[in-house]
């Protein structure tokens, strides 16, 4: 049986007028960590927030560790652990009173389940008397998640957890996410970064309320269609603009200092051609090189293609 | 030798005992894109204000476009363009009476203001939009005409300060081309972000760690130097040591 | 139980933790206490009036001295110009003139009858009618003074004392308003706050979320505050009974008791605004606004209700504050015990449950 399961879901807002989540359909294996990868807007928190009981779809259903989001909601939140996007905790009470509050509204305590946590807490332990609003982000969000542990869910609702904390901080908290799926628990988790999508088993990749792609990241990758190329040159805005008005492209899009370019109707370009191609144009330091798409370029084509 | 439109030197700003920002130098030429990175309490934000002339440093030297930011801090403001992910737009205003209110600011002549804004409203392709409240457009819109209101004025360098987060890929790149565009045209840009992602479309970058600058140069170079596969490994490799971390 | 616990401990830390809500809480009290008692009084002291004295004879003479020698003028003699008189109005140098035209005390003594003109400055009209009282009262004591030889056979002579306040402490009308306004204020405007706070925080989803029933989330809000507005509430009567020198008449715990209902009917009123809004400042916009303001204006504390048109007196029934206020003046300045009293009661009670109803009744177990 899935640990979550969306059968047809559609959200609307404002009377209908807007569509937040629109027939969206997936399921989340038990000890799965999983993606939902898309930007602001996509309709990830929507989807959180129905699976955590917290909206009701209008249309479809949709059922966690086997119990209706809709008719068992007291089932559902006894037994899953959510960190909202824009959840920041009680700022004036602190690290120990936070921790010890959470524990205490779902019914358990600290010691109950500290084996869990443990990892995450020994971090931030050294500042328990501190209040949460003096904390830095990666450690607020090391306590928020400790706070959404404590009572040892048995799936993890994570909406944006890495949204505005830094590189470092973002490391730790995805290798803090391996552990917690060692253990077993099932993890839904919902970014915009597109690089973090392959540190998810599975992702779904969504944009509009609709989702585009479900699958393991590699297979994701393995199906974009075209041969991609990454070229740069000195002046970069001059070769995206040669580019962008030669009929042959059929895209091109900045990564970087680098640009991803697909061509039309050309099974097999040649880097070197390509490279000779852009010197006759005048474009100095070229370097041509075929690559493996990314999440990224996966993304950009299925939202074109939509 | 391309003209130097901002000459740090030394430049620090101490609060009491606490040196938020610690004897950086360096320069940014025309043009240029320049990324400045650093993590959350590195110094950021203390050295972008005393570089758009909100605040003045303790000690060493700095001029931008030109003027001294201790004694021409009204002519750097003049000369300089800002735009920020927090707040960038008037939401209950329309495209048109943003732009016109930010050309206001700036004293531009109403009729320069009206011929730009028509402008700009086309190239945007905000046509159908410009009599809307800006509330009500899709954030990647919002994004884009804020970058448009703050080269409005044709500042010689505009300070993002973190401008892109959370948009969809495809918006993202078209904001960085317009990005690229203006760069083209002689303005350069200055961005701040903990973004990795963005750092990589900067021609030089600056990583900050507490308070100093810790590396500096094109992103290739240092990816290079640090073997690594991206910018975000190199940040990590730099940034882990930090001693200080605050919001 | 446990839970519960936990949670109004973690409510009494927020409150114990921000100045501001600690200075509303109680700097409010005693600010309004010291201004509706010190501050704001209805007496007229000190008014500079000028006196054109054109008789200068014996009666002009005693007429002006015993207006000189009370408390209520500063009298200015220096001005003999007529037109004089409307510059020093309009500089502000003056309130009031009084003109004895030549020829007063033969008038008076003579012609059975003396004109005399005052002069006020209309724009305060409050002040203008105080000042006329004043001194016609003056006039009419000295003229009384004159009759005297030979005395009137038939003397109606009133004797005034104004029952429940009879040193005419003006604080004693107000105590009872303060009291209304301060818990309305604390209770209604804090309690939302504290609700849409955590749904700014996005911590009311973890709430919503967690096995506590929600419900009990409301109720964990309000004991807090319950209990801070009875401390508030006594904060009030002690400062008015040591510092206003206003007596309790009635019984404390009859007080205390329907102070208690009234403060639950205000936390009801805070939950009930905590339900529609989701940003801190319109819901302490909503509760100053709507609260606040019908609560000065209809409670008849500063405007009395019977000189209000019949539609506001209508509107004036639905303001909780007006029988919390007519109760409290019973209770603590008439000495009058429930039995006089119930109705008011009664209807509080109502206005309490059926608040309190809407408010639960609403209360959404998920988000909107």
């Amino acid at each position: 049986m899935s640990a979550v399961i969306l059968d047809h879901i559609t959200k609307t807002y404002e009377n209908g007028k807007v569509t937040a989540v629109d027939d969206v359909s997936l399921e989340v294996s038990p000890g799965e960590l999983f993606g939902l990868i898309g930007p602001d807007g996509a309709g990830k928190t929507s989807v959180f927030r129905i699976l955590t009981t917290l909206l009701l779809p209008e249309k479809g259903t949709a059922s966690v560790l086997g119990f209706d989001c809709v008719k068992n909601y007291r089932e559902i939140r006894n037994r899953v652990g959510y960190m909202p996007g824009r959840f920041s905790l009680y700022q004036d009470l602190t690290v120990a009173e936070n921790l010890h509050f959470f524990a205490t509204l779902f019914g358990t305590t600290i010691e109950e389940n500290y084996t869990l946590i443990k990892d995450i807490y020994e971090q931030i332990k050294p500042f328990s008397n501190r209040r949460a609003g003096k904390l830095s982000g990666g450690m607020k969000q090391k306590l928020a998640l400790c706070c959404a542990l404590i009572h040892k869910p048995e799936v993890l609702f994570l909406d944006e957890p890495t949204t505005g904390v830094d590189v470092v901080s973002r490391k730790e908290f995805w290798a803090m996410l391996q552990q917690l799926k060692q253990q077993g628990i099932t993890i839904m988790v919902s970014t915009p970064y597109m690089d973090e999508a392959v540190l998810c088993e599975r992702i779904a990749l969504i944009q509009a309320g609709r989702i585009m792609s479900v699958d393991t990241p590699e297979k994701i990758i393995d199906t974009f269609p075209a041969q991609l190329f990454a070229v740069k040159a000195a002046d970069i805005y001059r070769l995206l603009t040669d580019l962008r008005n030669d009929p042959a492209t059929e895209s091109c899009y900045t990564f970087g200092e680098y640009l991803h370019i697909t061509f039309r109707g050309h099974p097999d370009t040649n880097p070197q051609q390509l490279q000779e191609w852009l010197e006759q144009r005048g474009h100095r330091n070229v370097a041509v090189k075929q690559i493996r798409a990314t999440i990224e370029d996966s993304f950009i084509r299925l939202m074109n293609e939509a | 030798m391309a003209e130097k439109v901002i000459e740090c030197r030394e430049l620090t700003k101490q609060f009491g005992d606490f040196i938020a920002v610690n004897k950086i130098s360096f320069d940014v030429m025309k043009g240029e894109i320049f990324g400045f990175l650093g993590a959350n309490g590195a110094g950021k934000t203390t050295a972008m204000r005393i570089l758009c002339g909100l605040s003045y440093p303790s000690s060493g030297t700095a001029a931008v476009a030109g003027f001294d930011v201790y004694k021409q801090q009204e002519s750097i403001k003049r000369n300089i363009g800002y735009m920020s992910q927090k707040f960038s737009l008037y939401e209950n205003l329309t495209v048109t009476e943003n732009i016109e209110f930010f050309g206001g600011v700036y004293g531009l002549p109403m009729q320069e203001i009206r011929r730009r804004s028509n402008d700009l409203i086309r190239t945007l392709g905000l046509t159908a939009e410009a009599k809307k409240l800006v509330g009500a457009l899709p954030l990647g819109w919002k994004q884009k005409l804020a970058f448009s209101v703050a080269i409005f004025h044709r500042p010689r360098i505009v300070f993002l300060d973190e401008p892109t987060g959370g948009v969809d890929p495809v918006t993202r790149r078209q904001f960085w081309d317009m990005i690229y565009e203006a760069a083209a045209s002689g303005i350069t840009i200055f961005v701040t972000t903990h973004y990795m992602d963005e750092a990589e479309y900067c021609n030089r970058v600056t990583v900050m760690v507490d308070g100093k600058v810790e590396a500096l140069d094109t992103p290739a170079r240092l990816k290079q130097q640090y073997q690594a596969d991206n910018m975000d490994e190199v940040f990590y490799r730099l940034a882990r040591g930090a001693k200080r971390s605050a919001d | 139980m446990k839970q519960l616990l936990v949670f109004i401990r973690k409510e009494f830390y927020h409150v114990f933790r921000d100045r501001r809500t600690l200075l509303i809480m109680f700097g409010l009290p005693v600010a309004q206490i010291v201004l509706f008692g010190f501050a704001l009084t209805s007496e007229v002291k000190n008014i500079s009036l000028i006196i054109i004295d054109q008789a200068r004879d014996v009666n002009s003479q005693e007429l002006t001295g015993k207006i000189k020698s009370s408390a209520y003028f500063i009298t200015d003699e220096s001005v003999t110009d007529y037109n004089d008189i409307e510059k020093a109005f309009k500089q502000g140098t003056a309130r009031c003139a009084l003109i004895i035209p030549a020829g007063f005390g033969n008038d008076l003594l003579h012609g059975g009858s003396a004109p005399v003109q005052i002069l006020t400055d209309g724009s305060d009209p409050n002040t203008a009618k105080t000042v006329v009282n004043y001194l016609t009262s003056i006039m009419t004591g000295y003229q009384q003074e004159l009759s005297k030889t030979p005395p009137l056979r038939y003397l109606i002579q009133p004797e005034l004392r104004m029952l429940y306040n009879e040193e005419g402490n003006g604080s004693l009308n107000f105590i009872p308003g303060v009291m209304a306004l301060v818990l309305m204020i604390v209770c209604t405007a804090l309690t939302s706050v504290s609700v849409v706070r955590e749904k700014e925080l996005g911590t009311m989803e973890i709430l919503l979320v967690s096995p506590f029933r929600p419900l009990l989330v409301l109720v964990a809000k309000a004991i807090p505050y319950l209990v801070l507005s009875l401390a508030n509430f006594l904060l009030i009567l002690f400062l008015s009974v040591f510092v206003l020198d206003v007596t309790v008449k009635g019984s404390i715990l009859l007080l205390v008791a329907e102070s208690m209902l009234f403060i639950t009917t205000c936390l009801s009123f805070g939950l009930m605004i905590s339900n529609t809004t989701n940003s801190q400042q319109t819901a302490l916009l909503l509760s100053m606004m709507g609260m606040m303001l019908p609560t000065m204006i209809f409670t008849g504390f500063m405007f009395p209700l019977e000189n209000m048109p019949v539609p506001f007196q209508v509107i004036s029934n639905i303001v909780p504050a007006r029988w919390y206020f007519l109760i409290i003046k019973a209770v603590m300045l008439k000495g009058l015990g429930f039995g006089y009293v119930w109705k008011e009661t009664l209807v509080l009670t109502g206005m309490m449950l059926a608040t309190l109803g809407i408010a639960l009744k609403n209360f959404k177990t998920r988000l909107s």
